[in-house]
């Protein structure tokens, strides 16, 4: 499901990026459209901040093509840079200085506007705004996160790039992040390319994915229609999971069920087979106590990612 | 690039290093001037002593000439230590702190960037060497007064009168302007190469070092070698204050200081443009 207009504001063909005798990014195609929040998942060392870096002129391409709102970057860095915000991994600072100055720093060599109004602003947004004037080396990890963010807004971009924006955050610090990022592509509507290993934050809020493995594509498409896609992991509690077992393979021959202990089963089901399943358990006289699905894009991440080199896509 | 100039000086005059080094030349010059006060009596005449036989010597000796003058010989050795400590962090700096990432993902070229933080280089540079000038040359006027400038060569004594020496610090400042140039040239080389500024510092301080002492042995093929060392064309100030002045030997320092910063900010370029940002 691309973004609202379905114009490509990412667009990679073929990109590689050999380090020596290491292939970190390895023929990669990939298209992102205006209005997508996009996952970009893989595990650590998939090639997902090399990629980043690509994108945002901080290393170059060994092969392939990268354009950007329809401009190749190779030729338009500085067009393409003016209208890209982003976060490369772990979000790093003139620690002497304020978060104010690093901000105005930063505004300043994007050419916007450096106001005092404009920077108090941002850092409001990511709710910095009363430690203004204290020094980043003040800063806790999770501050220099959200500062990570407002730098990448300070220009007012179309197009924000977020390498691992969660990472050391605490539960809270996670969810005010993943707010923040839905109430940039909702109210905002701004593009954003979002990477990480923590899968179920993009689960959350990305309407496309594409998940890499060593520095290739392993499958893309929308979140929905991937997820959809794989029948559902479900575990079920029931009174006696050995008599359970026989009743549901006598019924049900072609379904794979595993005994995990004497009262749970585990199976792979589509979602809607498991009323039936409940009712033909239940009819047989066994007491169900609980069928919990297990499936998620973690699950689902892992079983591809080790299956690595087939390619899908959705 | 103006304003990615001005950031990169904010930049370097809000680190502690940089007053390092103005601290360390204003000591410099304050003990200077404080020795001066206590023995340069005994200094004039000690190096005067053997002369005192043949010649009568009149006049204020003990000037801010001749203080600035003595400050100035320090200059090869001393001042592009104080030089490496900001431009060998210029770059290497900004790896080690990870905010390459920051800076360079701007819309901003790299050229530009190499180029607005190389002439914040030279502008601290500058006021380096303008520093220098005023806590000896300045202060030792201020102190001692003008008067004649007496410089001890090996082989004879020149004496210059007060209203022909000012045009020679003048051309000498800017002269060694141009020779610590060529240190914040190859500093910013260094620092540009790798991701800590101690690596920077300390090379360009090893080169310095052995290009002195290789210039200082004046046999076999070394002597040849001489020519090539850069070194060798950053204390051809002092002919500024021969009488009278050999221009082209001057100038051909000039020249070839010239091009070494050229020739060092053009490599650094060469790499820096394509380099991969991996810290």
């Amino acid at each position: 499901m691309p973004g609202v207009d379905s114009e490509k504001v990412i667009e990679i063909k073929n990109l590689s990026k050999k380090f020596k005798n290491i292939l970190a990014v390895d023929g990669l195609d990939i298209n992102v459209f205006r209005g997508d929040v996009f996952g970009f998942l893989g595990p650590n060392g998939a090639g997902k901040s090399t990629t980043i870096r690509m994108l945002v002129s901080l290393i170059f391409p060994s092969n392939g093509e990268i354009k950007i709102f329809g401009k190749s970057l190779n030729e338009n860095k500085n067009f393409i840079l003016k209208r890209i915000g982003a976060i490369v991994e772990k979000p790093d600072f003139y620690k002497t200085l304020t978060a104010f100055k690093n901000l105005e720093i930063l505004g300043r060599l994007s050419g916007c506007d450096t106001s005092k109004k404009r920077i108090m602003e941002i850092l409001d947004v990511v709710g910095l705004a009363d430690r203004a004037k204290s020094k980043v080396k003040t800063y806790s990890h999770g501050m220099k996160q959200r500062l990570g963010i407002a730098q990448a807004l300070i220009h007012d971009p179309e197009l924000i790039i977020l390498d691992e924006p969660t990472t050391g955050l605490d539960p809270q610090g996670m969810k005010d992040i993943r707010d923040l990022i839905l109430h940039l592509s909702s109210e905002l509507k701004k593009t954003i390319f979002l990477s990480s290993h923590i899968l179920h934050e993009v689960q959350l809020v990305a309407n496309r994915m594409i998940i890499i493995n060593k520095g290739k594509k392993i499958v893309e498409g929308s979140v929905n229609d991937l997820l959809n896609a794989k029948s559902l992991e479900v575990e079920i509690k029931v009174d006696d999971a050995g008599k359970s077992e026989e009743i549901l393979k006598s019924c049900k021959p072609e379904l794979k069920v595993n005994q995990l202990n004497e009262i749970t089963l585990k199976l792979s089901v589509a979602e809607n087979e498991i009323p039936e399943l409940n009712k033909i358990l239940v009819d047989a006289g066994r007491q169900v106590f609980s069928i919990v699905p297990k499936n998620s894009l973690e699950e689902y991440f892992l079983d591809l990612t080790e299956k690595d080199g087939n390619v899908h896509n959705n | 690039m103006f304003t990615i100039i001005s950031i990169e000086l904010y930049k370097i005059f809000r680190k502690l290093r940089t007053y390092i080094s103005f601290g360390t030349i204003g000591l410099l010059g304050i003990l200077i001037l404080i020795a001066m006060l206590v023995e340069g009596k005994g200094y004039i005449d000690m190096a005067t002593h053997k002369l005192k036989d043949s010649f009568s010597f009149v006049g204020n000796f003990l000037n801010g000439y001749l203080i600035g003058y003595l400050v100035l010989n320090t200059l090869t050795i001393h001042i592009p230590f104080l030089i490496t400590l900001v431009a060998g962090d210029m770059l290497a700096g900004e790896a080690t702190a990870g905010t390459y990432r920051l800076l360079l993902s701007r819309p901003v070229s790299r050229s530009n960037v190499l180029a607005s933080k190389f002439i914040a280089g030279l502008i601290f540079t500058f006021l380096l060497i303008f520093f220098l000038a005023f806590v000896s040359l300045g202060l030792g006027l201020i102190v001692f007064g003008t008067g004649e400038l007496i410089v001890f060569r090996p082989e004879n004594l020149v004496i210059l009168t007060s209203n022909d020496v000012l045009w020679r610090f003048l051309l000498a400042y800017l002269f060694a302007f141009l020779s610590m140039s060529v240190i914040t040239a190859l500093a910013f080389l260094f620092s540009s190469l790798v991701e800590n500024a101690i690596g920077p510092i300390v090379a360009t301080m090893a080169v310095v070092i052995v290009f002195l002492i290789l210039a200082n042995l004046d046999f076999g093929f070394l002597k040849y070698l001489k020519p090539y060392l850069f070194t060798n064309y950053m204390t051809t100030w002092n002919t500024l204050f021969d009488n009278p002045v050999d221009f082209s030997e001057f100038i051909k320092a000039c020249r070839i200081l010239a091009l070494h910063v050229a020739g060092l900010y053009g490599v650094t370029w060469f790499l820096f443009r394509k380099r991969d940002i991996l810290t």
